[in-house]
């Protein structure tokens, strides 16, 4: 079916069925980057397995935290998630309906509904255009009708993100950071999209900006019933906003769980490191918890290390971690985690995980 | 010809924003080509350079009035002017026949108005100048973008292309093509023909160097994150190039521009000296030192003032493009 944007307004939001329902559908999603060699005639040597089988639902009015070092993949999950780029394999379901590999024709109407927060408030504004058509380009593009024109709908969405509506005929360097996020955030919403996927949102401001802006997507989300996915490289950024977290490492995601369970008791290794070094306000709670440093660097995802990727630098590895994968299992409910020696985890996690894994 | 300028900086990173730097506070409501404007105007040697392409370009479009007021038809004879026995001029400072009715004395032998024929040739130099490089500003700035933006096989066959035409040996296809081309093309003929085919070989046989560094101003400009808010609102290609990646190549295009269009002219002054170009009694810059040079010994004057003409108009449109791109990037300085 194709269905060309016809005019219509949307000044009102517009829920994406009702709270609770899944909205979005992920499962073995991959993209691998063919490296190619050779001026003239290309020959592949390889591919980059920037995301390599990642599985995770979200439903409406929710939000999924999904955090990771940097170049894990979190970007390309989520640009294959806009379908800014095509996955090499996997399913990508948005409201019941497949848009793994639909066209870029059949997928403009359905833009609406998507949206996406860049990671770079200084690349992500065109420079020569003023803030008043950078926010009203989506009511152009998509041929949408505003009760009172364009530019009162972008004086609204700004006053809506916080910004003043006077600033409409400004331009994107007489903003700070934060104030450009701002912008791009009321860009975002002026369709009023069902889903928002916000790359890391905040990595690139100021401490003392981050949790302003933190605060805003949480305001919004009630106020325009939004679906987040957010992505961060530090458990810290998603903890409040969050109701469930997914933990990557090189391409896979180790961990998922809600967000409660996998704070109080993050099982995977990984996510123990990393909520290790995550400062904890109050003394006596960090009492237990030691910082973890995690040795070497992340592997390439060109050549990532066989069955567990973390094995190279986990300090409970041992000799199956190396030979056979840990699938992902469910060890406690609305918790999932692969690994075979899982931290914070039932007493009989590992003869489960083995038996998983077919090696029981 | 070679490289008409340095196309060096083609691979460096596009920088709208650089325009800036050192700015601090003073940028409020003001657009990134205000503020290029802005630093431009203080710029005295540019704007000098700018205020004198401004007045050769109303001198050769008011040509006609020009002559009509202080000087005489550019193909009138004024024998009465000239030594019969010398062919020299008879009056004026250096025999150049200069006096308040020949502002910049008569040629030698057929005693014709310089000062009209400079000024008539102007209007040959900037017309065949400036569609020239509109012409390969076009054609490079179109195929610079799509190649850039789109990649893989489109670019390999533009830049391929590319490479073909920064290699040929234009100056000797021109002399050869000039040659071949004649009678009536395309409803043209004689000197009409003449000018659209130096403006065509000209142009046409230079997009090659605008279109290399557009290329690789758009190859890291797509690279920004604003061409994917655009994808993921649904843009199509044709937005994205012209609506979003063009306004951010404006600034390599007009500096490109102005230092092409000097080049331009010399140009085509070279192929009127060796007479390929606009033939007589079409007054051009370039015919006029052809006829200058071999009696260069006797009347200097007569060379001097269409090299003088040449020179100056280099000149300002070189000093005018060095501080606009000073003014668009001024750490590139
Ligand atoms: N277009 C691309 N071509 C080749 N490799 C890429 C491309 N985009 C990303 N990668 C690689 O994929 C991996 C994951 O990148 P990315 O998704 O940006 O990670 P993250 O957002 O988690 O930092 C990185 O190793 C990166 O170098
Ligand atoms: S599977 Fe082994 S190497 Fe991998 S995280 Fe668990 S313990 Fe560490
Ligand atoms: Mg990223």
């Amino acid at each position: 079916m194709v269905t060309t944007p016809d005019t219509t307004v949307v000044e009102e939001p517009r829920p994406a069925g009702p709270e609770g329902e899944v909205l979005l559908e992920v499962s073995g999603l991959r993209k691998h980057f063919p490296v190619t060699r050779g001026a003239v005639v290309k020959r592949q040597v390889g591919a980059v397995k920037a995301v390599d089988g990642v599985d995770f639902t979200v439903r409406a009015g929710r939000t999924l935290g999904l955090v990771g070092e940097s170049g894990c993949g979190k970007t390309t999950t989520g640009r294959m998630i806009t379908r800014l780029l095509e996955p090499t394999d996997g399913r990508i379901v948005f409201e019941g309906r497949d848009i793994t590999h639909v066209s870029q024709g059949t997928m403009r109407p359905l833009r609406r509904d998507i949206q996406m927060i860049f990671q770079d408030p200084y690349s992500s504004l065109n420079p020569r255009k003023t803030v008043g058509s950078i926010v009203g380009a989506p009511f152009r593009l998509q041929n949408v009708a505003t009760e009172a024109g364009v530019k009162k709908a972008v004086q609204d969405l700004l006053d809506v993100v916080g910004l003043n509506p006077e600033h409409y005929n400004r331009y994107p360097h007489e903003f700070s950071g934060g104030q450009r996020q701002r912008i791009g955030i009321a860009r975002t919403l002026a369709l009023r999209p069902k889903l928002i996927v916000a790359d890391e949102p905040v990595s690139a401001l100021d401490v003392s900006i981050q949790a302003q802006v933190v605060n805003l997507l949480e305001d919004l989300q009630d106020e325009f019933h939004l679906t987040y996915v957010v992505i961060a490289h530090d458990l810290s950024v998603v903890r409040h906003i969050s109701d469930q977290v997914g933990v990557m490492y090189l391409g896979k995601m180790v961990e998922l769980g809600d967000n409660e369970s996998l704070y109080d008791g993050p099982m995977h290794p990984y996510t123990v490191a990393l909520l290790s070094a995550v400062p904890v306000p109050d003394p006596s709670v960090r009492g237990g918890r030691e910082r973890i440093r995690l040795q070497g660097d992340v592997p390439s995802p060109l050549n990532p290390p066989p069955a567990c990727r973390f094995h190279t630098r986990c300090w409970k590895a041992q000799e199956v971690c190396g030979q056979v994968e840990p699938p992902m299992v469910e060890l406690k409910p609305g918790h999932q985690v692969a690994c075979h020696f899982p931290e914070n985890a039932p007493p009989d996690a590992e003869s489960r995980v083995a038996k998983a894994a077919g090696i029981a | 010809m070679t490289a008409p300028i340095e196309v060096s900086g083609s691979e460096a990173e596009a920088q709208p924003e650089a325009v800036l730097a050192g700015m601090g506070g003073k940028v409020e409501g003001r657009s990134l080509g205000q503020i290029a404007w802005m630093r431009l105007r203080r710029d005295k040697v540019a704007m000098s350079g700018g205020a004198l392409v401004i007045l050769l370009i109303l001198m050769a479009i008011f040509a006609p009035l020009l002559t009509s007021w202080f000087g005489h038809p550019t193909g009138e004879f004024h024998q009465d002017m000239i030594d019969p026995n010398l062919q020299r001029p008879l009056h004026g400072p250096w025999h150049s026949g200069i006096s308040g009715k020949f502002l910049l004395g008569v040629e030698p032998t057929n005693g014709r108005d310089i000062f009209s024929r400079i000024v008539y040739g102007a209007r040959i130099s900037l017309l065949i100048a400036f569609l020239a490089t509109l012409l390969s500003v076009v054609i490079g700035s179109t195929l610079g973008i799509v190649a850039g933006y789109f990649g893989g096989w489109v670019d390999t066959v533009i830049a391929r292309a590319m490479d073909v035409f920064l290699a040929f040996p234009l100056l000797l296809f021109a002399i050869a093509l000039a040659g071949v081309v004649q009678g009536k093309v395309f409803g043209l003929s004689g000197n009409g023909l003449r000018i659209g085919l130096l403006i065509f070989i000209i142009g046409f046989f230079n997009w090659a160097y605008i279109g290399r560094i557009i290329r690789g101003q758009t190859l890291s400009l797509r690279e920004r994150e604003f061409v994917d808010a655009a994808r993921s609102m649904g843009a199509r290609a044709p937005y994205i190039l012209f609506r979003e990646l063009l306004p951010n190549l404006v600034a390599p295009i007009l500096v490109y521009s102005t230092l092409l269009i000097p080049t331009n002219i010399l140009f085509e002054a070279a192929l009127s000296y060796l007479g390929v170009g606009v033939n007589e009694p079409t007054p051009t810059w370039g015919g006029m030192l052809a006829q200058a040079v071999p009696i260069y010994s006797v009347d200097p004057w007569f060379m001097i003032v269409p090299g003088v003409a040449i020179f100056i108009t280099v000149l300002a449109f070189n000093l005018f493009g060095d501080g606009l791109r000073d003014a668009l990037d001024p750490r590139a300085r």
